[in-house]
């Protein structure tokens, strides 16, 4: 077991690499009643076609099978697992990403009992052709959950704009038909796949003792039996440069449209402390122009274009990233025209060392209010672990930004290929 | 559990609560005006903290006060309007990094605590109202964002059934206010509101975070002073409606789901002495995985991605809401209603009844892990005059039985039968 002591955020990690290749990170806060586990494995939606385990073939399976198995992972031959949560005092709950797949707990008491609980219910699988086809009706109702909400609508309108050939364009859930194809073989390949441990992070953070707890992640690890485990062959198309669509949109009964304009990212050369880095200036950059102390959001305010419903994020993950703005419009036509217009001429600005040194300290400090959360920094840890980044470099990495690197990243950032514009227009 | 200590002060206007915890990396002040829901004043109430958080009397627009907030380490402020029961209360919120894990040596507190009492009661002020240009826009976005409920389907559902079954008591009426009442808002109109609001209104201010709570008094003596108001308690209690007969109400959208809500009146608010076993029974009926409604209506019937109940403390209702399919109507209504049935036959074993204390106990526990929570908490307690430790409580918990919960759905009444379906949708 090997500690990582965070000095400035008062903060040691725990972390051990079991013998099949698990990787085990703890974080002991004594002081809070609850703890928080999470367990990870790096697949998602977009990992549809790869080899099998044991097998010297590709295969594409079905849209949302990485979302329909999270579902069935919870149901075994004689029982549903989340009653076993509920029998210690937890709450249980999953999600699944475009390239994670994540089961957690939160508890207050019986917090060994829960830990051996996540790692042995996702560790064994049981899936029946019977409780399959029960599962249809389902997740039916989740996608057509969906379908009603029109800022979900948009978002995946503009990823499935920005994107040609890539399954991030697939939605997580996969469609009502698409789920009809699954079977409980494909589920199993899927499972032997990528469940092996080699390709699992396990989280744990809370009211425990560490070492105690390791011991006893690392009992239960040596008890169970994983064939040794080639590396995964996933297998993605060529995704070009450039956005498939320029623009596009749907109709739905809201009130007031939506529109979304994306920027496709380029992330192949991003690994590592690079990809923190680009993720950091680019929301830095997004938030000096378009936060409520910015320019341009200033200007789009004024002019009736935005309203408090605009928000802008950037993703950048394995395989693909992006950046979305936007949000509820009047005035959808000249809102997009005018942010594109924005985003072209951010080829031209430059920040002053006093706004930048003030994006640092604003973002030194959404970094050590996330920090407040137990679930926020599982998650995120977790997430950045399998891009090669650690969480507790974020604040080592914001300081040592500068507006060189903002006026650098700001030259190359905006290119019109790689622009679209999404709406959601009123019926 | 180790029970947070709560200092509370009879300051001159306000009460002045102080939450030692060294739970956080920051320290977050909470301001809470509360007033008997009326009418008139409600669409004012959703406008006012919009527009206060605009501009004040230093910082005269929007981006010169959020720059100031970024410079304090991206302070964060927001507020929120919302019923309990049949009160109206706004908060407003600001989070600030605590100064201990920042590299420099700044006083970010004091000069954040400044900034708060300026937004509260020094607004930027023209003539005798407010910056009209501001109150324009403002008057803007909340018209739009009133116009816009219909497209978040659940919300939306929810609003239509409150508008049924509590018609012509103060709690039907909408925090987001009436666009009739928003025109005749003018920058005047509304600051007189606002003067009457920070002399009437019940003021409680809570400061939680790892604090020197001798620092805190003395700040808070320094900035926060409210002139003559007497701080009186303005408690609306509410009363609960006899029900003459169950109304079932359907109403037609463009939707691809069936919303179906229902409502019960319980007749038991926080504070009371069966409030611990209404808990009990809503996590057994509708509150948790394990419950009947999500074990019937999804899991055995595959009816839909989520059935669950809530109950609304101060007000003395419960609320079911489902997504189905809207041919599935008949069917998942009569499932529902049968559950209701097994509740109050004692359908449910012992053992069902000690698994949902632990759980509800665990998700009060988690609830006062977050500062945010634990100030909720103590609010409701405080407002409803039932101001109990948190072990107390959890002993109270503990104490229902089984007979508790059996008298308590006993006690639970049916009101309204509301369903949101598709145009050509079966009933």
């Amino acid at each position: 077991m090997e500690e990582l002591v965070y000095q400035q955020l008062k903060e040691t990690v725990y972390q051990e690499t079991m013998d099949n290749g698990l990787k085990v990170f703890l974080l002991s806060k004594p002081e809070m009643a609850k703890t928080f586990g999470i367990f990870t494995t790096n697949y998602g939606s977009i990992d549809q076609t790869f080899t099998p385990i044991g097998k010297d073939e590709k295969v594409t399976v079905p849209e949302g099978i990485a979302h329909f198995l999270e579902h069935k992972l919870f149901e075994k031959e004689d029982r549903d697992v989340f009653q076993d949560f509920t029998k210690l005092g937890a709450s249980a709950n999953a999600f699944t990403s475009f390239t994670k797949t994540a089961y957690l707990f939160s508890a207050t008491s019986h917090i060994e009992e829960n830990v051996e609980t996540l790692l042995n219910f996702v560790q064994d699988p049981y899936f029946s052709e019977e409780s399959v086809e029960k599962e249809k009706g389902i997740i039916s109702q989740e996608i057509r959950m969906y379908d009603d909400q029109p800022d979900w609508r948009a978002f995946f309108g503009t990823i499935q704009s920005l994107y040609h050939e890539h399954p991030v364009k697939v939605d997580i859930a996969g469609t009502v038909d698409s789920i009809q194809e699954i079977t409980k073989d494909d589920l199993y390949t899927c499972y032997e796949t990528f469940y092996h441990p080699s390709n699992m992070v396990l989280f744990v953070a809370g009211n425990f003792e560490p070492k105690a707890m390791m011991n006893q992640i690392r009992d239960n690890q040596n008890q169970k039996e994983f064939p040794d485990a080639p590396a995964i062959n996933r297998s993605y198309p060529d995704e070009p440069a450039t956005v498939a669509k320029k623009e596009n949109s749907i109709t739905m009964p809201v009130t007031t449209a939506k529109a979304l304009v994306g920027v496709k990212e380029d992330v192949t050369e991003l690994e590592g402390d690079e990809l923190l880095r680009a993720e950091l200036l680019s929301d830095m950059i997004l938030d000096y122009y378009f936060s409520k102390s910015g320019p341009f959001y200033e200007e789009l305010y004024e002019n009736d274009l935005i309203d408090d419903s605009f928000s802008y994020e950037t993703e950048l993950d394995r395989q693909f990233g992006f950046t979305i703005l936007g949000g509820d419009t009047r005035h959808p036509e000249q809102m997009t025209k005018r942010i594109k217009e924005m985003l072209h001429e951010l080829k031209k600005e430059s920040i002053s060392k006093e706004d930048f040194t003030r994006m640092k300290r604003k973002k030194i400090g959404q970094f050590m209010r996330a920090l407040n959360s137990l679930e926020f920094i599982a998650n995120q840890f977790t997430h950045y672990h399998t891009l090669g980044v650690d969480l507790f470099d974020v604040l080592p990495v914001i300081e040592s930004l500068t507006t060189e690197d903002a006026d650098e990243y700001l030259k190359h950032w905006i290119k019109d290929e790689a622009i679209t514009v999404f709406q959601v227009k009123p019926q | 559990m180790k029970l947070t200590k709560e200092t509370l002060l009879n300051k001159q206007g306000y009460r002045l609560h102080i939450l030692p915890s060294d739970k956080y990396k920051t320290i977050s002040i909470v301001a809470k005006f509360k007033t008997p829901l009326t009418r008139e004043g409600i669409t004012e109430r959703a406008l006012l903290p919009h527009v206060l958080q605009k501009a004040t009397s230093r910082h005269p627009n929007v981006r010169s006060l959020q720059a100031a907030l970024e410079n304090l380490y991206g302070t964060a402020l927001s507020s929120d309007g919302t019923k309990k029961g049949e009160n109206h209360v706004i908060s407003f919120r600001m989070e600030v990094v605590n100064e201990a894990y920042l590299n420099d040596q700044e006083p970010i507190l004091e000069e954040a605590l400044e900034l708060f009492n300026e937004v509260l009661f020094e607004p930027k002020k023209v003539g005798e109202g407010f910056d009209p240009q501001i109150v324009e826009r403002e008057k803007q976005t909340l018209e739009q964002r009133i116009s816009s409920i219909k497209d978040d389907r659940m919300s939306y559902a929810n609003l239509r059934l409150m508008d049924h079954m509590c018609e012509g008591e103060p709690y039907a009426l909408h925090v987001h206010g009436y666009l009739d009442d928003l025109k005749d808002i003018t920058p005047e109109s509304l600051y007189k509101y606002y003067e009457q609001m920070v002399q009437n209104d019940m003021l409680d201010v809570y400061v939680i975070g790892d604090l020197d709570q001798a620092f805190i008094e003395k700040m808070t003596d320094r900035f926060f002073i409210r002139e003559g108001s007497q701080n009186k308690d303005n408690d609306q209690v509410s009363v609960s409606k006899k029900i003459d007969k169950v109304e079932e109400i359907v109403e037609r959208e463009e939707v691809n789901q069936g919303k179906l809500h229902i409502g019960y009146r319980t007749y038991t608010k926080f504070g009371d002495d069966d409030y611990y076993a209404l808990q009990i029974f809503n996590g057994i009926f509708g509150g948790f995985p394990s419950s009947k409604l999500f074990m019937n209506v999804r899991e055995k019937h595959s009816l839909a991605y989520y059935a669950a109940s809530r109950f609304e403390s101060h007000k003395g209702l419960l609320l079911v809401f489902s997504g189905i399919d809207p041919n599935d109507y008949d069917q998942a209504k009569s499932i529902i209603l049968e559950q209701m049935e097994a509740m109050k036959k004692g359908d449910f074993t012992e053992e069902q009844v000690e698994e949902t204390k632990e759980q509800v106990i665990h998700q009060l526990q988690e609830t006062m892990d977050n500062a945010n929570g634990l100030i909720e908490v103590l609010y409701h307690q405080m407002i409803s005059g039932a101001e109990m430790p948190a072990d107390q409580l959890i002993e109270r918990i503990r104490n229902v039985t089984k007979q508790d919960v059996i008298d308590m759905a006993n006690k639970i009444e049916l009101d309204t039968i509301y369903f949101l379906t598709s145009q050509e949708g079966g009933e």
